[in-house]
């Protein structure tokens, strides 16, 4: 490209940037990777000329340690229902009141007035889902609705199991299989789950995140996992299966808040109260293959989504399921410990 | 007399004072951009963890003491942190077997190169710094290709009926070995060539003119002579394998933490920054404590070079 063509085609660049600097509004998203419909998204530039950015994080920890620094310039966040109470206790976010917005009366009832956000005063639902077991049908063919898969591995699946090294979610499933109660802080039970975790280790092949495509070229052949990811990988491998373990299984929810600091915040409240439409709730759902906790958003969902059993939970694994709460700093220390020496 | 004396102390003095002035530049980045943030970690790690996450800014050496020492979770009594131990003796096993191997592919290869007319040497150096193109998150997931249970060496064993299972190379810490030794080994070679080409090679010949054998040439001539390239390429590889993250993380699949997975955790899941602040520091000793092994050694040989 010589200067002749180039210098038009900076004019034209340079046109362009000013032209979508033009729109009335602006919106910054903190959001995590791989997680944002792009329709859905400029549906809502379109309805409200509005500029919207995303800059992805991957961890909640991440999140909460860029936000508390401040300056970030972000309007809007979308942490885990585990820490919506950090975000609120440490006045990051601002009091929106979702539950007085127009589209708040499409919030399905069990997710209108959760523990972590009573009243709906600074969240809206964003995803929800579960963490479950995903098994090969075609390496094991047992029963696989139980953390037995991953803490007393059948003979099958031994030296091919991944566990996703999410210590909440690992610790979570380790306690429930052996009957305790979500952030015990019972040192007899810990001990137990301690030795279990460390005897159980020796039959992981990995403690990975990167499920989706290891399920899929077999180098695992049975995971922990989170649900929508269970569906991408059944759409590609039909022998791939989620399983509810019956001894209880962790629920979560994303939600997203608007921060104090936010510099557009009426652009942020318009987002909130557009998410909560049932058809962008289902645009949303489609990109994350997740569920969304907004009622008749069902008819407008994709069809492999509809009756899919890793999103619309079987009735008689429904009682089994539990949202996961945050654990005290003391408990987590303790959890932390254990975890390390798991992985020494 | 005196004032030439004089004049030529002023002008020392002047001289001084210009090499500073041109350096500053440079000593104030490594300032800000090194010692500050430093410092930093240095501070915090002699604060108390907050409940979730960050400091609080209470001073307190329980970061350093969960370093070396834990409680123990169900009695209570305080014993060696053996799982800190464990993680620091697995990343500094790795890091000298990566560095040994390095040394093992590496000097055949600084050898040739060195050996070559000098007109093509340009060009196997080219060809040595290649990699260095690719992003190393992008070379690791082509090695992950290549050792994976259905990847192309399992495959080809296969097929040529050498074994009829796969052999599980990935998630190993042979893995991480075969990760690290391919992403260093050009900060092996390039300072390996660098003494090789000034080998004088005619101490070869002689030696070989004395009767010597090949081997008793490489190790009684050609080793003490490269020695430097030897340890200063051994630096190179042996510090940013300590504190190698990627690798171990992809290849090793995470079971096994090295010490960068270990502060990582800190900083992360586990919320513990005061805990994550005092390892790196001891990180950071434990290249000092290298380093100084080093420029003391190097010093020695290049006595018996004069």
């Amino acid at each position: 490209m010589n200067w002749k063509t180039t210098a038009p085609a900076i004019g034209l660049a340079l046109l362009a940037s000013t032209g979508l600097a033009r729109a009335e509004g602006e919106l910054n998203i903190y959001n995590w990777g791989n997680y944002t419909s792009p329709d859905v998204i400029k549906k809502f530039e379109e309805k409200y000329k509005v500029k919207v950015t995303i800059t992805d994080y991957d961890s909640n920890d991440t999140a909460l340690a860029k936000v508390r620094q401040g300056g970030t310039g972000f309007d809007i966040a979308i942490p885990s229902q585990t820490y919506v109470p950090i975000w609120i206790e440490e006045g990051l976010v601002q009091e929106t009141d979702p539950s007085t917005m127009e589209n708040f009366k499409n919030v399905a009832p069990e997710w209108a007035n959760p523990e972590f956000d009573p009243g709906r005063k600074f969240t809206v639902p964003w995803a929800w889902g579960t963490i479950g077991v995903v098994v090969n049908t075609d390496a094991y063919k047992g029963p696989a609705d139980s953390w037995s898969i991953i803490f007393n591995t059948p003979d099958e699946l031994k030296g091919k199991v991944n566990v996703v090294p999410e210590m909440g979610d690992v610790m979570f499933a380790a306690i429930m299989y052996l009957g305790g109660e979500q952030c015990t802080d019972d040192k007899a039970l810990l001990k137990k789950v301690r030795d279990m975790l460390v005897a159980a280790k020796p039959n992981w092949v990995a403690m990975e995140y990167n499920t989706i495509e290891r399920m899929g070229a077999g180098d695992f052949k049975a995971t922990s996992d989170w649900n929508g990811s269970a569906l991408r990988q059944r759409l590609a491998h039909p022998e791939i299966h989620f399983n509810y373990p019956k001894e209880g299984f962790g629920m979560w929810s994303d939600n997203v808040v608007v921060l104090k600091e936010a510099k557009n915040v009426e652009n942020a409240k318009l987002f909130q109260n557009f998410i909560m439409d049932p058809e962008n709730a289902a645009g949303l759902s489609a990109f994350h293959r997740y569920a969304n906790a907004i009622s008749g958003s069902e008819k407008y969902m994709p069809d492999d989504m509809k009756d899919a059993p890793e999103v619309v939970i079987p009735a008689d694994a429904k009682p089994h399921g539990e949202l996961q709460k945050m654990c005290s700093p003391e408990t987590q220390a303790l959890y932390t410990k254990i975890w390390t020496e798991l992985q020494k | 007399m005196a004032s030439a004396q004089e004049t030529a102390l002023s002008a020392e003095r002047q001289d001084i004072r210009n090499r500073w002035l041109l350096s500053a530049p440079a000593l104030i980045i490594i300032l800000l951009a090194a010692i500050g943030p430093l410092f930093i970690v240095l501070i915090y790690s002699f604060l108390a963890a907050g409940p979730y996450g960050d400091v609080e800014w209470k001073f307190s050496t329980d970061g350093w003491i969960s370093v070396f020492l834990q409680r123990d979770i169900f009695d209570d009594t305080l014993s060696f942190a053996d799982a800190h131990l464990a993680i620091f003796w697995r990343s500094v096993k790795l890091s000298i077997g990566t560095t040994l191997l390095t040394i093992v592919f590496g000097f055949p290869t600084a050898y040739f190169i060195a050996t070559r007319p000098e007109r093509t040497r340009e060009m196997w150096l080219f060809l040595i710094t290649i990699p260095f193109w690719t992003n190393l998150l992008i070379r690791t997931f082509a090695i992950l290709q290549i050792i994976r249970n259905e990847g192309i060496i399992n495959t080809l064993l296969i097929k040529a009926g050498f074994i009829n299972q796969p052999i599980q190379i990935l998630f190993t810490d042979t893995a991480i070995m075969i990760g690290m030794v391919y992403v260093y080994l050009p900060l092996m070679v390039l300072p390996l060539y660098a003494s090789m080409e000034k080998l004088d090679f005619r101490l070869v010949e002689a030696g070989y003119d004395l009767y010597a054998s090949r081997f008793a040439v490489l190790r009684r001539i050609i080793f003490p002579l490269v020695k430097p390239g030897v340890i200063a390429g051994s630096i190179l590889v042996f510090i940013p394998s300590l504190g190698a993250y990627v690798t171990p993380s992809l290849l090793g699949g995470g079971k096994n933490m090295m010490l960068g997975n270990l502060i990582e955790l800190q900083f992360g899941q586990g919320r513990n920054w005061p805990l994550g602040s005092a390892i790196s520091i001891t990180l950071m000793a434990i290249v000092m404590i290298a380093l100084l092994a080093y420029v003391r050694n190097a010093g020695s040989s290049e006595v018996r070079h004069g």
